[in-house]
């Protein structure tokens, strides 16, 4: 991040612009990530500081809020006083009063906006409130991707060129003076010429489109994601960061001309001091150190629990008998409860974890449709497509989002007629909510009894470069890959479930976020049937054979789908089960719907408007129920309080109540000595699971700038993004509803092996090293021979004894779950 | 039975003061109150419109109390029903019934549960009032209490720039019409030589007689009653304030601005339509602007490219036909119109958010990649002309803009020598001379007794242009706003049937509400918070009893009908002589900015994004 004053590259000063902008892509493709991305070749407190100093961000909780959790006990004070050990013995008395009981009164603003708000000291004009309205609407309108009726006119040839014809062939304008109208069209402009005309002075450009495009992060994020990844959009626009900018200049030029006539000079002229570069070096403000110091006790009070729980943690070694059956869940922290319900009912089965795409990478077409969606992780680009046919499904249509509605006589008709069918609708959206043309459903993203091209024979079959379904080969290595890295290698039981999951809701622009965030925010339903496919083929077995993974003829792979907000649970291809393992299936289906059942009330213990002491199969029905309410803005709590991947056996963990905390990646440390699956896992976990919990934090610690706000007044813009009201910025981030019971702590990482094979592991991959390194997720390992814990700071592990000592036991955790809205502390369940 | 009336006013104002004193946390009962006094509203409505209708259905009046008294002046409290309350009556308790059991679960943990659901209250309690009314007095105390609680309701995220800000442009359109009600009023005081009831209105030979030799008068009543009407339903040229209401909770903004709100135009119409009824010029210039907004509404509505402003757009052009309706006689087509218009948009406003779902599913399996449209077969040059006014709402948020304000704030710009410590000097000077003139108006000529009044009343308007465009000084503004409303006072004390008492009605919540806002002001400036009037402070975060009374005392000195200046504005203007019409101009004028003012610093002062950043504090264009 250097910067100096000196001259102007408008490529470079794009590209440093696009790199700090907002990172959301248009609403259905939305997957977590980091939101403070940008920083993140810096440390993680130096980044926060900076992004605060420089964009004014809020990048911790308040003081007062940190001193109310530290009254209700929920900031250890022995934690407290070991993070202030970093400080020198008189020092930290000092800091220790300074934490607990010093005033501040800062009032902190960023950098950002500074050279801009001129305007208003020396011109006495409001740029913002002149431009912005009239360029969100055009930009809205071009963008547009199905709410308009009369679309953009001309919009083949990007976004500037369709203006110029718009304005070439028209009476009217969109531009109030003529200069700027001239510049348009006979294409006298470029940002130098016109920053020339605004600005003057060279050296203030950057800052100048810094300032100018930070005044709506909103809009310019997303036309610079839209620029990197046209497809995003389904109906393509051409549009580039640099378009809006030269557009804008225009505008204000336009607002500037109509005050002022053609001649006035240009800020940068008028100033007597330059403003302070952005990007010039930041100071830490005590009060910020403070704040610092807080998050580091706040964080470690919990993480010192959990490590203790981890450490005192053991389970009854039973010989090794054929499990009842096996299951193979997402990663996903809304899984962690599942799997310990479906434990508790059936006390011989096993539960892996692994991320949700279960390895096997593809796009996804369905029938009917010239889109393919992809459904691994946004990162990796897949070289294969899965299609869906025989899907007999249609999809429902409603009158309320026809064009008809709009149209003066269609109106004037439907008003007579069909209105009055509102007036019912309305009745039953509020009496009694049920599923409708509104509603999504995490089963409908495929047809339960559609048929998928899953097998190519040679890699032959291709479309668009892509290759139709993967070879048994390649079939066998994914699987393998699956097997070994969660270390199921032998002991098969007749029954492996594969469970993907996917999340139903209403009224919920934010949808793709519910759905798994390994399949790029989509159910994981078709690669949970993929995978079981795959497991079922005889070929396949044969080579798993060949390469020392036996699976016995008698076992057989169920794909399935969890809905996390509905909690039901579909099967896919029954058909294929044997009778006896059918009869089994059925047997055990029945198990898993008390699970749900139990996962349901254990939900609903954060729902205010749910009695939780009712029995789980009410409590189940009114979870159902608000998946389909429109009223209800929290079909559930998505990733909210995750804290927590725990890489390792699920022995190493199972007794350990976590409260949906938790991603789950299950890992044997024996079957992988050197770490080569480890690497796999972590180079998943550390940019998904801790994308999440970044993208959690910063909802939560300013949910104004970086998150959404709440999402009642939400207006939804061209399908794309969401604002408020009409003339708003678009909203990024995670709107209040989905991060309010969230406590902002960084994601800590726990991995069962030895510190020095992690170590080496970690720097093999430089990306997945910086989140470590930068301590943007935290890192601790446990020895399990010595149930040693270390923690990984300064680029090494250091032994870490628990501040703690003792772990709370329970017998009975249901009485537990009833009792509290709040975080439950950490237990270790008893038999 | 006329008596069960009451039950019907009584309802909301016991669910509105209930509302007010539940504590701040108790969200169950203040949702529970909410939702059983409309739901008590609407069954008890249900079973009184069954009686009625089988009961020969006739019209039924109720008078009241009479307020105040004197000569020929009757400020009374008149009731009324028929089938166009009978329509509006379930439409409001059905649709009020539906929205608030769905907020009792859709604002759950938001910030300002309580204050919603007193807006709601209040707001519904204005609706009845209006819907009910049987005069134009009682009419326009509904009609006040609508524009308040609209404006709470649009600026109720507070803490945000643009709510504040459209809330403060939707309230300045919504005083232009109340304008056009209060003229109304006037003109019809000397028309009818009393406060007529909407009941004598339906008498045919009284209204024809007294339209026959006054036709001018007639069609003035008649359009400021449409000006007023126009504004509520955002008709042209006012249209472009209703998709910027869309700033509250989704449901509000469908219950209000999709339905409730924005039909009360044509209410207003409906109510008064046997007035204009013979005036064919009138129900031609009505026929021809609700076409011309219907028209130019439905292209702004298909070029949206948001969802709730296509909904705006669409039901302003269908309330457009809903006025060709009633201008054509067509009344029971006008109010199935208003009933469907009401719930489908209502409807579409709640499901708006599961348009991103809806429309990527139907495009994922259906795509057409370009929708050919109607306007692609027109010439070019005809399309994109249309496309880009279309997009540009036809300049009418700038236009109001640019002819309304700029020339304000150009008028109020001449007085920058007036500070907060000279006001009260020159002030005094000009009221001393003034009031030994008008308690001697022996020593003044005729002719000078005319121009007095007018002069004075320029004088009190040139004061709260001031006031409305001070950019710094918040004393001086609200300052100039108590002595504006001296000004009126003194002005109308030059005519003939001087009558001190009548100012006492008036000035008393004047002084009142002055001394209130001043003393809010004064503490504020005591706890060293920085205001004054050059940008949003957001002092309610903080403050926020502060607030509370300092939005009292504008609504009282904006002659909100809390204290006796409402009464007292209406007074004032039976003393202007219906041939005054400057006078009654500079005075309504004089009005309108008045309780803008009054907002403006209110809204400066108290809301948008809070000053003090050590909270989180919402970006401008957010």
């Amino acid at each position: 991040m250097k910067k100096s004053h000196s001259g102007f590259n408008l490529h470079e000063s794009l590209e440093e612009l696009k790199h700090f902008l907002p990172a959301q892509a248009p609403l259905k493709d939305f997957v977590h990530h980091n939101t403070l991305h940008a920083f993140q070749k810096d440390s993680f407190f130096d980044a926060l500081n900076k992004a605060h100093e420089i964009f004014g961000y809020k990048v911790f909780l308040t003081i007062d809020e940190y001193r109310q959790l530290y009254k209700e006990g929920k900031i250890n004070e022995a934690v407290l006083d070991r993070v202030l050990i970093s400080k020198t013995a008189e020092e930290s008395l000092t800091w220790r009063d300074r934490l607990i009981n010093k005033k501040y009164t800062d009032q902190p603003i960023g950098r950002i906006g500074s050279l801009r708000s001129n305007w208003k000291s020396f011109y006495k004009i409001d740029l913002d409130s002149l431009v912005h309205p009239i360029l969100f609407r055009i930009i809205g309108s071009y963008l547009d991707q199905g709410i308009s009726i009369w679309n953009f006119p001309s919009s083949e040839n990007g976004f500037l060129d369709s203006i110029k014809e718009l304005e070439r062939n028209s009476l009217v304008s969109f531009f109030k003076t003529e200069r700027v109208k001239s510049f348009l069209i006979e294409g006298k402009y470029s940002v130098e010429s016109l920053l020339k005309i605004v600005v003057g002075d060279p050296n203030l450009y950057e800052q100048y489109i810094f300032d100018q495009q930070f005044a709506h992060p909103g809009w310019s994020g997303i036309i610079a994601v839209i620029e990197e990844n046209p497809t995003s959009l389904i109906d393509q626009k051409k549009v580039s960061l640099e378009d809006l900018i030269i557009f804008e200049l225009l505008l204000e030029i336009d607002a500037l001309d109509e005050h002022f006539g053609t001649i006035w000079s240009p800020l940068g002229l008028k100033l007597e001091t330059l403003p302070e570069s952005l990007f010039s070096d930041v100071i830490v403000k005590e009060s910020t150190e403070v704040k610092r110091l807080w998050q580091q006790a706040y964080e470690w009070s919990y993480y010192d629990t959990v490590l203790l729980g981890l450490q005192k943690h053991t389970l009854k070694k039973e010989a090794e008998e054929k499990p009842s059956f096996q299951g193979f869940f997402c990663i996903d922290d809304r899984e962690c409860s599942i799997r310990r319900h479906i434990e508790l009912e059936d006390k011989d089965c096993r539960t892996f974890g692994t991320a949700g795409f279960f390895n096997v990478e593809f796009y996804f077409q369905p029938e009917r449709s010239d889109f393919r969606t992809k459904v691994c992780p946004a990162p990796v680009t897949p070289k294969y497509l899965i299609k869906e046919v025989e899907n007999t499904n249609r999809t429902k249509s409603d009158f309320h989002f026809g064009k008809h509605t709009h149209g003066l006589l269609g109106g004037w008709l439907l008003t007579h007629t069909l209105g009055f069918w509102s007036a019912l609708r309305l009745f039953f959206t509020v009496f009694k909510p049920s599923q409708n043309a509104a509603s999504v459903t995490s089963f409908s993203h495929m047809d339960k009894h559609s048929i998928l091209t899953i097998e190519n024979v040679n890699g032959e079959m291709t479309e668009d470069g892509l290759q139709i379904g993967f070879t048994v080969e390649e079939m066998a290595n994914r699987l393998e890959g699956l097997l070994r890295s969660t270390g199921l290698l032998n002991n098969f039981a007749d029954l492996v479930y594969i469970v993907g999951h996917g999340s139903s809701s209403v009224n919920n622009t934010h949808y793709a976020g519910y759905d798994c965030g390994a399949c790029s925010g989509r159910p994981g339903s078709v690669n949970a049937r993929v995978i079981s496919h795959i497991g079922n083929h005889p070929e396949v077995r044969k080579i798993m054979a060949e390469r020392g993974i036996h699976i016995p003829a008698e076992t057989q792979f169920i794909g399935a789908l969890h809905d996390t907000s509905r909690d039901e649970m579909m099967y896919y291809d029954l058909k294929v089960l044997s009778d006896v393992n059918f009869a089994k299936h059925n047997e055990i289906k029945v198990k898993f719907d008390r699970a749900l059942a139990a996962n349901a009330k254990e939900r609903s213990r954060r729902f205010m408007s749910i009695n939780t002491k009712k029995s789980s199969v009410k409590v189940h029905e009114k979870v159902k129920l608000r998946t389909v309410s429109l009223f209800e803005p929290r079909p559930e709590l998505n990733h909210a309080t995750n804290t927590l991947a725990v890489v390792g056996r699920r022995d190493f963990s199972k007794n350990l109540f976590l409260d949906r905390r938790s991603f789950m990646n299950s890992y044997d440390y024996k079957t992988d000595p050197e770490g080569n699956y480890l690497l796999t896992i972590l180079n998943a976990v550390a940019p998904v699971c801790g994308g999440i919990n970044l993208e959690y934090y910063f909802s939560r610690v300013d949910n104004q700038n970086l998150g959404a706000g709440t999402k009642l007044p939400h207006n939804v813009m061209g399908l794309i993004g969401v604002a408020n009201g009409i003339d708003g910025d678009l909203r990024t981030g995670l709107p209040s509803q989905m991060i309010e019971v969230h406590d902002p702590l960084r994601l800590m990482v726990i991995v069962e092996h030895f510190p020095a094979v992690v170590l080496d592991t970690i720097k093999r991959n430089p990306g997945t090293y910086e989140w470590f390194k930068n301590e943007w997720v935290k890192l601790a390992v446990v020895n399990p021979e010595t149930k040693e814990i270390f923690v990984y700071t300064n680029d090494e592990f250091e032994i870490y004894n628990p501040v703690s000592k003792e772990v709370k036991m329970t017998s009975n955790l249901l009485a537990e779950i009833e009792s509290t809205h709040e975080n439950l502390p950490v237990y270790l369940i008893q038999d | 039975m006329g008596w069960f009336i009451n039950i019907f006013i009584l309802l909301p104002v016991l669910g509105f003061v209930l509302s007010l004193v539940i504590p701040k946390r108790n969200e169950y009962l203040l949702s529970w109150v909410a939702f059983t006094t409309v739901g008590a509203q609407l069954f008890s409505a249900l079973g009184f419109i069954g009686y009625w209708l089988f009961n020969q259905h006739e019209v039924l009046n109720l008078k009241e109390f009479s307020i105040f008294k004197a000569n020929n002046y009757d400020f009374y409290i008149d009731f009324y029903f028929d089938h166009v309350t009978m329509t509006y009556l379930i439409i409001g308790a059905l649709l009020t019934f539906i929205i608030t059991v769905y907020s009792r679960y859709y604002l759950h943990r938001e910030e300002g549960y309580k204050r919603f659901f007193n807006v709601i209250m209040f707001f519904y309690l204005g609706y009845n009032i209006v819907i009910f009314s049987g005069n134009l007095e009682t009419l326009f105390i509904g009609w006040e209490v609508l524009g308040v609680s609209s404006f709470l309701l649009i600026a109720f995220y507070r803490d945000r720039y643009l709510p504040v800000k459209n809330a403060v442009k939707v309230f300045s359109i919504y005083r232009i019409g109340d304008v056009g009600l209060i003229l109304a009023m006037w003109l019809s005081h000397h028309f009818w030589h009393e406060n007529i009831s909407f009941q004598k209105l339906n008498n045919y030979n009284l209204v024809h007689e007294h339209l026959a030799g006054h036709s001018m008068i007639g069609f003035s009543i008649a359009f400021l009653i449409f000006i007023s009407a126009a504004a509520k339903s955002a008709q042209l040229p006012f249209s472009s304030w209703l998709p910027r209401a869309m700033e509250g909770p989704t449901p509000s903004s469908a219950i209000f601005y999709g339905s409730l709100s924005v039909h009360m135009g044509a209410f207003l119409l409906m109510r008064t339509y046997t007035f204009w009824e013979h005036q064919i010029s009138f129900r031609i210039f009505v026929i021809a602007l609700g076409l011309l907004t219907s028209i130019i509404a439905t292209f702004t509505a298909r070029v949206q490219s948001s969802v709730k402003s296509q909904i705006a757009y669409s039901s302003i052009s269908q309330i457009g036909l809903i006025f060709i309706e009633i201008a054509l006689g067509l009344e029971s087509v006008a109010l199935v119109h208003v009933a469907g218009n009401a719930f489908l948009r209502t409807y579409q406003l709640l499901v708006s958010p599961s348009v991103v779902s809806y429309k990527i599913r139907e495009q994922f399996y259906n795509y057409v990649p370009r929708h050919k449209t109607i306007e692609d077969s027109w010439p070019k040059r005809f399309e994109y002309s249309l496309y880009i006014l279309s997009l540009k709402e036809w300049n009418l948020d700038s236009w109001m803009y640019r002819r309304m304000w700029n020339p304000l704030k150009k008028l109020g710009s001449t007085w920058g020598f007036l500070t907060f410590k000279n006001i009260y000097i020159f002030f005094g000077a000009i009221f001393a001379i003034g009031l030994f003139l008008a308690i001697n108006r022996e020593y003044i000529s005729p002719r000078w007794k005319e121009y007095l009044p007018v002069i004075f009343a320029f004088f009190g308007l040139l004061l709260v242009i001031k006031a409305f465009t001070e950019r710094a000084s918040v004393r001086l503004s609200w300052s100039l706003i108590i002595t504006n409303h001296f000004a009126i006072a003194l002005a109308i004390s030059f005519n003939e049937d001087f009558a001190f008492s009548h100012h006492v009605w008036y000035l008393s919540g004047v002084i009142l509400s002055g001394l209130l806002g001043y003393l809010v002001i004064q503490r504020m400036r005591n706890l060293k918070e920085w205001i004054s009037l050059d940008k949003f402070y957001g002092h309610a975060y903080e403050h926020p009893k502060m607030a509370l009374l300092f939005l009292l005392a504008s609504m009282g000195i904006a002659g909100f009908p809390i204290t006796p200046t409402f009464i007292g504005e209406d007074l004032i203007f039976s003393h202007i002589k219906e041939d005054q019409i400057l006078l009654a101009f500079f005075i309504s004028m004089s009005l309108i900015i008045n309780g803008l003012a009054a907002i403006r610093i209110y809204a400066r002062i108290f809301l948008g994004p809070h000053v003090k950043t050590y909270h989180e504090v919402a970006k401008r264009s957010s």
